[in-house]
């Protein structure tokens, strides 16, 4: 107990000396969410020294229940002892904490934008993709139609850029990152093309690049036990509805 | 910051509302663009083609639509009368109360019968959280009026016709004694007082959107 204590504090010690703030970060997280890869990737692009904590969500942890009261999800960001909740309320604080490779723009009103088209991807192209996943036939034929108009939104906000964030990653790239992991993999589960090159260039184009980019690449979680996880989820749902 | 401010707004978007009070605290001029939500106007179409709704505002010819981005540009832009904490933590529990606020009251309002009870449970949980927040304190904002009570500040008067509208009680004031007090001081407030829309148009609009929401959920397969 005393040799682990002794290491616990020499490895604080350590994190106290890195980090630039010395203060203690911790993340609560799964290993496939991607609302908490956001936050991964936005702790690793401004070098930001952190503890993971992973959560099994069907056996959630005494800590993040304390910490996430209202939602009881992940992630959770702990910053002296603080919890915040909600990725884009914790991507924003980082961005506020930590001045270093900024992550929303300068200007107000581009910086509305951002927050905009990240809502924009939570709220609605989100669901909408998840629908045409989980659909059959008819349906799915149907729920492809929202969806697509969604997208061809972001490909219309791609124009001229490289990234949403411009030149570089930033908060928009970051909360629609998912598209360039979870696309591919719904696409193989379910045998149909919903980013077509043709249809979509700009938006394919960021898949790629975003999805290759270092920092991203190095974080997507496994993709056999996504592509596992994601079948299950879906064969699960259409047991449901057949019910 | 001498360009023209407009805001597309309705008596019937409670989310309007947030914004002229954002305005009207700052001092800031503007030409309020009446719409009728249940009749849009191609204005609509043109200023905010991805959702087609109010409010939006247009500042210097450039749009921007959704309440709470809007509320943070508004605060971004015009620094007289500062609506978030400077506090990055303040800060991000201001805006995760808002968001949490907009997104669990809606569904006991739209409910029925069986289903009505259940939706009160999230409802009655997230004015419980509310009334712990603003525990000891005036506003959400402290001493004045910040952004956590403009994203919330729908509650003294909505909620009141949702709750008539929608045959339930939510704001009980002794369950909720503090959060009570907070809409009570909240409506008596200058620019909020003068700033509300009539009953009687909520009441109808809410009765009639409740009736075609309900119509809607019937007819789903």
């Amino acid at each position: 107990m005393c040799i682990k204590k002794g290491i616990s504090a020499a490895i604080a010690f350590a994190r106290y000396d890195q980090n630039i703030m010395g203060e203690e970060v911790k993340l609560f997280r799964t290993w496939s969410s991607p609302f908490a890869l956001r936050i991964v990737w936005a702790l690793r692009i401004k070098g930001i020294e952190y503890q993971t904590v992973f959560e099994d969500i069907s056996n959630k942890s005494p800590s993040l229940l304390q910490y996430n009261p209202v939602h009881r999800k992940v992630p959770v960001l702990l910053h002296n002892g603080r919890p915040i909740a909600e990725s884009l309320v914790i991507l924003e604080y980082i961005d506020e904490t930590w001045k270093q490779a900024p992550l929303l723009p300068v200007d107000p009103h581009e910086r509305a934008m951002a927050r905009f088209w990240a809502k924009f991807g939570d709220d609605k192209v989100l669901g909408s993709i998840w629908s045409v996943f989980i659909k059959q036939g008819k349906e799915q034929e149907e729920a492809m139609v929202p969806a697509m108009e969604n997208l061809k939104f972001l490909e219309e906000e791609l124009k001229g850029k490289k990234f949403f964030g411009g030149e570089t990653i930033g908060f928009v790239d970051l909360a629609l990152g998912w598209l360039a992991n979870l696309i591919g993999l719904l696409e193989e589960i379910v045998g149909l093309k919903v980013v077509d090159g043709e249809k979509l260039p700009l938006l394919s184009a960021w898949m790629q690049e975003f999805g290759d980019a270092p920092i991203i690449k190095d974080n997507w979680p496994a993709r056999d036990g996504m592509i596992l996880k994601f079948q299950a989820l879906r064969d699960a749902t259409f047991a449901a509805a057949s019910k | 910051m001498g360009e023209k401010v407009k805001l597309i707004g309705s008596i019937q978007s409670l989310f309007s509302y947030r914004i002229e009070w954002a305005l009207k605290l700052k001092g800031v001029e503007y030409e309020y663009i009446k719409e009728d939500v249940r009749n849009k106007s191609p204005l609509i179409f043109k200023y905010n083609p991805v959702h087609k709704k109010v409010p939006v505002l247009v500042h210097g010819g450039k749009p921007l639509p959704e309440s709470l981005v809007i509320l943070e540009y508004i605060d971004e832009t015009w620094k007289d009368c500062p609506l978030l904490p400077e506090d990055p933590y303040e800060r991000a529990m201001a805006r995760f109360w808002a968001k949490y606020g907009d997104e669990k009251l809606w569904q006991a309002y739209m409910a029925e019968g069986e289903e009505k009870e259940k939706a009160m449970g999230p409802a009655l949980e997230s004015l419980a959280f509310l009334e712990k927040g603003i525990k000891g304190k005036k506003f959400f904002g402290g001493e004045k009026i910040g952004f956590l009570d403009l994203a919330v500040g729908w509650i003294p008067h909505w909620l009141n016709v949702l709750e008539e509208v929608g045959s339930m009680k939510l704001l009980d004031a002794e369950k909720f004694p503090s959060l009570h007090e907070w809409a009570e001081n909240f409506i008596q407030i200058s620019p909020i007082k003068e700033c509300i829309p009539p009953r009687e148009e909520l009441v109808s609009y809410f009765h009639s959107a409740l009736i075609y929401l309900r119509s809607l959920s019937a007819n789903k397969p």
